[in-house]
């Protein structure tokens, strides 16, 4: 099914996705919010630049989208797929808690704001330009992994993983980060942590056609929340 | 009901497009724009600035007014012979609608100070004319000066900023630089002097957020001689922006490291040069730092600056083509009026962007 988003607005849109029982594609889509909330079937392909809370609550459909995202991609995602050809904006996977989000540009501040995982649920999201700050904020589950393939900069802003206690970052960089709060602690990836990810990297690399050489060329950093240091607030003491 | 008599709580839209080689475009974009982001909005206020609008009248500052009653357009108008040589004076042009209701007696007056009063004055110019703006919004009761530039105008209202784009003819302007704001109050009823732009001069902001520094700003500025009459934050900006840009010269780009200074630890990691501007910037203007979530547009004489909030809290995507540049608190609303962009990106915390109109080009 073919629909004109930009004609017949955010609520028609959504109504009638919902009621698709076949894959749907989105043409002309300007700004409209919410596309594809809680849809749990399906692959919904977007030409344009959806609106807000892109796939919030999704719930095992897959959506991709052939342009920039806008804020808060996958809001309280609980399964699905969400493939962003261009950019995304910020709050990227916001209180997600399951299923996968792969970006192949840049995404916006306060990527992955307080994922979390819970047994077999564990949120993903492989960014593969750029963050901007507090990356990982309060983060609580879950593995976010930042490529910056286009850059040799650090790929992520300042504050990366403010009041994080839980879950994990890899961030590819030959570059040492910059200004991580105390609550967060660094190291080199080792062989085996790689393979742990190596499934996602695999998937990032199949999706959007990057040779899997090319993103293992680089050292990658692992963030977990330190134990010794609980979230200090960063917000009054400045 | 006004600004400042109950608290009510709830985001709002920002868009604005200039071009750099001075081209003038209709108002109609700007409009285009602004309705893509209708949900942003709640009807409570909508706004636009327009630059380059009125070139045969260039020299004289263009006052916009709104009169609650005959009386006070009289006592106004009585002012303001006394002070300025009145060169035009008419209703500003504006479009029956049922969305738009209410309106106050709406009035446009191009004028120039009189050289014997400005001289009595000891002030300069733009000083003398701010004053009288001020004076005139606080001491004549029903009368209120919402745009006093030259060469520009501010058109808000009550409504969605679509409808009060369409009541006062914004299609029907054009100009080299428009800015454009779908209010959704957080603080205050929704009264149409409350509605963005908020002005001074030829300085206009549009903002959506909400400081929380509001009335620590509002305290320090009122020390320089500026009267918050509306309790809105984004007239403090507006006046912050004044004292900053006109009163201390400072750069624009100083007044994004004075308004949105980054933190002192962020500060700590510059390079010696950078740091010690940094540094002074925050100690000497300290209570022009403005905390809490905001991205603003201000509109001045041959440009534009867009800026997020050290911490950005709030969103805005700039996108540039050719010699023009569009700002907005989403890409969509760029996206409608140009799809082929050569360049998009979202500007960091605290991160100005700056675009300024080629010099003898407008």
């Amino acid at each position: 099914m073919k629909l004109s988003a930009h004609e017949l607005g955010f609520q028609a849109l959504n109504e009638k996705i919902h009621s698709s029982k076949e894959d749907v594609v989105i043409n002309e889509c300007f700004g409209e919010r919410f596309i594809g909330v809680g849809a749990s079937s399906k692959t919904i392909t977007i030409n344009g630049t959806p609106g807000n809370a892109l796939g919030a609550y999704l719930d095992g459909a897959a959506i991709i989208v052939n342009g920039n995202a806008q804020d808060a991609v996958g809001d309280t995602m609980n399964d699905g797929k969400i493939i962003i050809y261009g950019n995304a904006g910020d709050t990227l996977g916001y209180a997600m808690r399951g299923g996968k989000i792969f970006v192949k540009g840049n995404s916006g501040y306060r990527t992955g704001i307080h994922m979390k995982e819970y047994k077999e649920k564990r949120p993903v999201i492989v960014v593969g330009g750029s963050t901007g700050s507090f990356l990982g904020e309060y983060l609580a589950g879950g593995l976010i992994i930042v490529l910056g393939l286009d850059t040799d900069e650090f790929p992520a802003g300042y504050f990366t993983g403010t009041g994080m206690h839980g879950g994990e970052m890899f961030i590819r960089s030959n570059k040492t980060p910059i200004s991580l709060p105390k609550q967060v602690s660094i190291n080199e990836a080792s062989q085996s942590d790689i393979r742990r990810i190596e499934d996602n990297l695999a998937e990032f690399s199949k999706v959007f056609d990057i040779a899997m050489d090319e993103i293992l060329s680089k050292n990658f950093y692992r963030l977990i929340p330190n134990a010794k240091n609980p979230y200090k607030q960063l917000y009054t003491e400045n | 009901m006004r600004e400042g008599m109950f608290r009510n709580l709830s985001g709002c839209a920002i868009s604005g497009i200039i071009s750099k080689s001075g081209k003038r475009f209709s108002g109609q974009r700007i409009i285009d724009s602004i309705t893509v982001m209708h949900e942003r909005s709640n009807g409570l206020g909508g706004g636009f600035a327009a630059y380059g609008i009125y070139p045969e009248y260039k020299d004289y500052y263009a006052f916009h007014m709104f009169y609650d009653n005959r009386t006070a357009k009289k006592e106004c108008e009585e002012f303001l012979e006394e002070h300025f040589d009145i060169i035009n004076l008419s209703k500003i042009p504006t479009r029956k609608i049922r969305e738009i209701t209410d309106e106050p007696l709406i009035w446009r007056y191009f004028v120039t100070p009189l050289p014997t009063k400005l001289a009595e004055s000891q002030l300069d110019e733009r000083e003398f004319v701010a004053r009288c703006v001020f004076r005139i919004n606080t001491c004549i009761d029903g009368a209120y000066v919402f745009s006093s530039g030259k060469n520009m105008g501010v058109f808000k209202a009550v409504g969605f900023p679509e409808d009060v784009g369409y009541f006062y003819r914004l299609d029907e302007y054009e100009g080299y630089c428009f800015t454009a704001h779908g209010r959704y109050p957080t603080n205050t009823p929704g009264w149409w002097g409350g509605a963005h732009p908020f002005a001074l001069l030829d300085y206009s902001v549009v903002h959506n957020g909400e400081i929380s520094s509001y009335d620590a700003n509002r305290r320090a500025i009122e020390m320089y001689g500026y009267k918050c009459t509306l309790l809105t934050d984004t007239e403090v900006i507006t006046y912050i922006i004044d004292y900053l840009h006109r009163k201390n010269k400072l750069t624009f780009n100083e007044i994004c490291s004075v308004m949105a200074a980054p933190f002192w630890s962020t500060i700590e990691s510059k390079p010696q040069e950078e740091r010690e501007e940094l540094e002074f910037l925050r100690y000497t203007f300290a209570s022009q730092l403005i905390n809490g979530p905001f991205s603003i547009i201000v509109g001045f004489e041959g440009g534009m600056m867009a800026l997020n909030d050290r911490l950005k809290l709030r969103s805005m995507v700039v996108g540039e083509k050719d010699d023009m540049v569009y700002v907005a608190s989403e890409e969509a609303a760029i996206r409608v009026i140009q799809n082929d962009l050569d360049k998009v990106w979202s500007p960091k915390g605290g991160e100005g962007v700056i675009v300024t109109v080629e010099k003898g080009k407008i």
